[in-house]
């Protein structure tokens, strides 16, 4: 747990610093050590937002690389995320933080095929709706090489955490995810 | 159903491929009746545009009639509509403030990374252009899927000819949109670059918004004496120093507001190369900025600058010393389509504003690639082609 307040920090979140280190420290769970942030702002009620996410079987309609999302009680669910080469990678998370139509954070449990965490905030943006803020920090597998390989299958973090909020956003306010497929076919191939 | 796809520079093909289906609650599938072909479809032609794909079905002006439709949409089959080429949801913060074409929801998200490095933020989904703006497959083909149906098409009342409305597609609200930009005032000279579709129509809309004399310039004689039919005075580039003729034919002061319809054209812009040299911080001269430097240097003191032209990357010697020390305004954008269509309409219907003039030839869909050609070798002759599934084969 830490807000840490070095003389030279700026007003700008954790997640845009230059200096890793500097990010996690900021986080407020300390799991996992590559730190992805992401702002987007939601024209929707902060309630309608946080009730849709904290259903987290609701995730899967717009999360590409979860494969589902198992309920196991009010604090705990299991997930089962898909990684590269045709592998899936699970594990339990439970809550760690949970303010209505506000926040809720988590973390993943002992035994994770992938140690993260994640904290997902919502705040009032006026007339603008509500400003969603991800963060989410993770043990890339396999280190630094597990990374790169994720990279090659578009399946890295943080360009997933940027795309799922862009079809939470899609989702929420038009009540579909934006898709350029003509056929069945081709959609069913691109979600493959 | 048979499509016009695209396959290389100067390769396109009508080729048999699988209809369209109902993919999301607000779609409609539209039956094609008619589609045109766009300047801006050349610089796809001339594959000037990156993130084509062989096989992508082109087209982004057209109309029809719906024939399927999702459960969220409200059209019903049967209705004849003119579908814009912008894809905006209506209800997010950009389409709440009317910013059409600024609306990330239809653009997959995915596809919202390409822009991201070259422009900083993600762009709107249009129909048949290129995967940086979502990859949808174009209406030069006998049946499309339309996303956001229930806010998109406008409904066209029986026994308007497809003709009249068509236009309300695209380049009728660009040429509208780009005189509003100039912020025309009674008075006004306004000089216009390019007597394409878009230049005549920003020629047609500057004088119903009050210009006094609208100057048009262009090279083609037969696209000046369209120009000259609504009224401007002309000037050829060819025969006329643009520059001098402009400062004499306004005393000496310039144009009060400059609108440039020509746009990057000739040369085109390579998204990699761009984005490499973004990179490496380095300056990069990529589109041909000829008319908007032009149209800066000729603009008065305290102007205003329209541009509807198209621009994808950076540009070489832009005049911002001018641009400063004269206190000009410049206004841009792709057109907000859904935003101009109902009043437009209406002034078809009423008779203000003359589209059908600019078709200069009708062709059977399954000419579209002949269609490309001749509109891409002969543009003093063609203004503007117009596609009919259907229409029978000439002999
Ligand atoms: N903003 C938008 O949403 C939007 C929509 C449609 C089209 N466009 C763009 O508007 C531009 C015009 O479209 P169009 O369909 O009329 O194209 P077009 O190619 O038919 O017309 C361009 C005209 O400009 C003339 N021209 C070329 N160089 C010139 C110069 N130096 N000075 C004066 N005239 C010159 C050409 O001879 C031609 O007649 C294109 O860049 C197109 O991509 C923008
Ligand atoms: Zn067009
Ligand atoms: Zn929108």
């Amino acid at each position: 747990m830490a807000e840490t307040q070095s003389a030279s920090r700026d007003d700008a979140p954790a997640s845009a610093a230059k200096h890793q280190d500097q990010a996690t420290e900021a986080l407020i769970d300390q799991q996992g050590d590559h730190v992805v942030g992401r702002a987007v702002t939601i024209n929707r009620s902060r309630d309608e937002l946080f009730a849709f996410w904290r259903d987290f079987a609701n995730l899967v309609t717009f999360m590409d690389n979860v494969e589902r999302v198992d309920v196991i009680d009010a604090q705990r669910s299991h997930w089962v995320v898909k990684a590269p080469g045709g592998r899936t990678v699970e594990w339990d998370a439970r809550i760690t933080e949970e303010e209505a139509g506000r926040l809720i954070a988590w973390a993943s449990e002992p035994g994770a095929d992938i140690v993260n965490s994640g904290r997902i905030e919502f705040r009032d943006a006026g007339a603008r709706g509500t400003v969603v803020v991800a963060t989410i920090a993770y043990d890339p597998p396999g280190g630094a090489i597990g990374k790169f390989v994720a990279k090659l299958f578009q399946r890295e973090p943080a360009i997933q955490a940027r795309r799922d909020l862009r079809r939470f956003k899609q989702l929420m306010e038009t009540g579909e995810v934006a898709t350029s497929s003509r056929t069945r076919a081709q959609l069913e191939e691109e979600k493959a | 159903m048979r499509a016009l796809t695209w396959h290389g520079k100067h390769d396109v093909r009508m080729e048999t491929v699988d209809d369209p289906e109902i993919l999301n609650p607000r779609d409609a599938i539209i039956k094609i009746t008619s589609t045109a072909i766009c300047g801006s479809d050349l610089h796809l032609y001339d594959a000037y545009i990156p993130t084509l794909q062989a096989g992508d079905i082109l087209g982004h002006e057209f109309m029809g009639e719906v024939v399927e439709v999702g459960p969220k949409s409200t059209l019903k089959k049967g209705q004849r509509v003119v579908v814009p080429f912008t894809i905006a949801c209506g209800s997010c913060y950009h389409c709440n403030k009317h910013q059409y074409s600024a609306c990330p929801n239809g653009l997959p998200a995915d596809n919202q990374d390409i822009a991201m490095p070259l422009y900083g933020h993600e762009m709107s989904g249009l129909f048949g252009y290129s995967h940086m703006t979502g990859g949808y497959a174009g209406g030069q083909a006998e049946y499309v899927r339309v996303p956001f149906s229930d806010v998109g098409p406008i409904v066209i009342p029986d026994g308007v000819d497809d003709d009249k409305v068509l236009f309300l597609s695209d380049i009728l609200p660009t040429g509208w949109m780009a005189a509003e930009n100039a912020e025309i005032e009674a008075g006004d000279t306004v000089a216009v670059w390019g007597c394409g579709p878009v230049g005549l129509f920003c020629v047609q809309s500057a004088f119903l918004m009050g210009a006094e004399r609208v100057i048009a310039i262009d090279h083609f004689p037969s696209r000046l004496e369209l120009a000259k039919k609504f009224g401007a005075e002309t000037i050829n580039f060819e025969e006329s120093k643009t520059y001098e003729a402009l400062m004499e034919m306004t005393g000496g002061i310039g144009p009060d507001t400059v609108i440039d319809a020509v746009g990057l054209e000739a040369h085109g812009f390579f998204v990699d190369n761009v984005i490499d040299q973004i990179k490496a911080s380095t300056f990069l001269g990529t589109d041909r900025p000829h008319s908007i430097r032009q149209a800066i240097i000729a603009c008065r003191k305290g102007g205003r600058v329209s541009m509807p032209a198209v621009y994808g990357g950076f540009v070489d010697k832009f005049p911002l010393g001018a641009f400063m020390e004269k206190g000009l305004t410049l206004k841009t954008g792709q057109t907000h389509v859904q935003h101009y269509m109902p009043g437009l309409l209406n002034a078809i219907m009423e008779d203000k504003i003359d589209t059908t003039f600019l078709i200069s030839h009708r062709l059977p869909l399954e000419q579209a690639p002949e269609g490309y050609k001749m509109f891409h070798d002969q543009q003093n002759e063609v203004t503007k082609i117009v596609l009919k599934p259907g229409m029978q084969l000439a002999a």
